[in-house]
């Protein structure tokens, strides 16, 4: 059903933990699902430097968000903006297509992170 | 491979196996040719109506072969709503039920029949003063699961069967997790109809069976040539039939033994999982399947439980969203009153007779190790559920 590079990350997922410090963090979750991410990124220059991740959810779940992670670090704030469902699904060489949904929530929560971060930045109340 | 998926399907006895070869071979008569390969096929199905029978203690007459358990349920349900359909259309049944009741009871809503669905407790069972409040004139016919496959409970038949009686209601149990693992006796427990499947307990997929009793009044589910005495059409699928009267009269004669072992199994998961921080044993404590442990475990989610446990060759069960095609919660959990976001944590091991001590001892090793490494990646839990539930979008 999955593949061998998305057990890989779900197995072995890259960067997973708080960074306490945070210039954003994206929440983003499924209701019908469950599923729900945190997403934290460390940002210097318009450019994230650091991205760690928290997920409750399934092994798919799990391997987007060691994927997004992995593909958002060292972009620059509007390269990360770009990446989508699609190429993050790509990057797991495919989603089970009942997945590519509910558990495919890592580009919204990189969004909400940025969003957040050029919130706090503009003096808005952080959101998220 | 460490196998806890029972409740799925068990694995096929050699011995019902062999049974079954020579009906796939040299005797392929169609049981309904008068010459003598026809007359050996319908024998052989004779033989295992005896064996069907001999297991639940009914009569040979009153067991009909099916396809599935699935079949017999639908049969049942339908067939009793149709047939009495002149003395009311009131159906009642619990939400606790398994896909195969609930969607045929909620067909029927669309054909006009009105269902009322009796709640469970926190244990998944079924109060029979709540049955009995929900009878009224126009109830036809009851229909309860006897045994859940996802939380292993067992229901108050007796109970309910002596109430549906004395409101001349017709009772149909749904026993398909049931036969082959705990005693079951139709007389004793005063049902009148009753479904079963093969693949529970060692048969093959393929056949099941629908217990009506003696002058019971039912449709048809699938009408055609005189078959199973014009209540089931459909040339009969011998070999699976005899594997399943195989194996019944196999389950009959090892009953004991088998639920003693897989009772001492699931005691002692039960034991050390069931000490887990923020993991819960569904279902009732004492009262459910001897080789059923079910459990949510908080914070993390089904699935990945699954794929981790399978890394170390275990393989189980979950009623969590993710692992159903669906998409959704159990709604058997959710009736229990357990909340979704807990539901998604549910893991169900289901033993049997090729399990041993060893298997066991290798989940009660890994699992441990398996939820604090998920509940590390977890945002939950840390500060508490309530705390971090989620707010969610969409």
């Amino acid at each position: 059903m999955y593949s061998k590079k998305l057990m890989d990350h779900f197995t072995n997922p890259r960067n997973v933990g708080e960074i306490p410090d945070a210039d954003g963090v994206g929440m983003e979750g499924n209701p019908t699902c469950g599923d729900t991410m945190k997403l934290f990124i460390k940002v210097h220059d318009d450019r994230i430097v650091d991205a760690k991740f928290q997920t409750f959810g399934c092994g798919a779940a799990i391997a987007v968000s060691s994927m997004i992670t992995e593909m958002a670090k060292g972009k620059t704030l509007s390269e990360a903006l770009t990446i989508t469902k699609e190429s993050v699904a790509d990057a797991l060489d495919g989603l089970p297509p009942q997945k590519m949904h509910c558990s495919n929530l890592g580009a919204d929560a990189l969004r909400k992170a940025i969003e957040d971060y050029r919130g706090r930045l503009a003096g808005a109340p952080a959101a998220g | 491979m460490r196998y806890f998926d029972h409740v799925a399907t068990n694995p096929l006895l050699p011995e019902v196996l062999d049974a079954m070869m020579p009906y796939f071979k040299e005797q392929f008569g169609n049981p309904l040719s008068p010459y003598d390969l026809g007359i050996a096929a319908k024998t052989a199905i004779e033989d295992a109506r005896a064996q069907v029978a001999a297991l639940v203690n009914a009569k040979a007459g009153e067991i009909v072969f099916t396809s599935s358990g699935a079949e017999a349920n639908n049969f049942a349900l339908k067939g009793i709503a149709l047939a009495k359909q002149q003395s009311g259309n009131h159906i009642i049944t619990s939400k606790a039920e398994h896909h195969s009741i609930m969607n045929t009871a909620r067909s029927l809503e669309k054909l006009g029949f009105v269902v009322t669905y009796i709640p469970v407790d926190k244990y998944g069972l079924v109060d029979p003063k709540d049955v009995e409040k929900a009878i009224i004139k126009d109830t036809t016919v009851i229909s309860i699961i006897h045994a859940s496959s996802e939380v292993g409970t067992i229901e108050p038949i007796k109970e309910i069967a002596a109430l549906a009686k004395a409101h001349n209601v017709t009772l149909h149990v749904d026993s398909v997790a049931a036969v082959g693992a705990i005693p079951v006796d139709v007389a004793a427990l005063g049902v009148d109809l009753m479904s079963m499947t093969a693949h529970q307990f060692y048969g093959p997929k393929g056949a099941g069976a629908l217990y009506i009793r003696g002058g019971q009044r039912i449709l048809p589910l699938i009408y055609g040539g005189i078959q199973e005495n014009g209540r089931r059409a459909g040339t009969e699928n011998v070999p699976a039939i005899v594997g399943m009267g195989k194996a019944a009269a196999l389950a009959k004669r090892d009953l004991a033994i088998r639920t003693q072992h897989v009772t001492r199994l699931r005691d002692r998961l039960i034991d050390v999982i069931g000490k887990v921080e923020s993991v819960h044993l569904t279902g009732h404590p004492h009262n459910r399947l001897p080789g059923h442990a079910s459990f949510v475990v908080e914070y993390i989610e089904g699935e990945g439980m699954l794929l981790m446990l399978q890394a170390k060759d275990i393989v189980a069960a979950s009623g969590s969203a993710c692992t159903s095609k669906a998409l959704k919660a159990s709604p058997v959990l959710i009736s229990m009153g357990i909340p979704s976001s807990m539901a998604h944590g549910s893991l169900v091991f289901s033993m049997g007779i090729g399990n041993t001590e060893e298997d066991v001892e290798a989940i009660n090793e890994e699992l441990p190790k398996i939820i604090r490494r998920l509940r590390e990646i977890s945002p939950f839990g840390k500060s508490g559920w309530g705390k971090s539930e989620p707010e969610a979008t969409h």
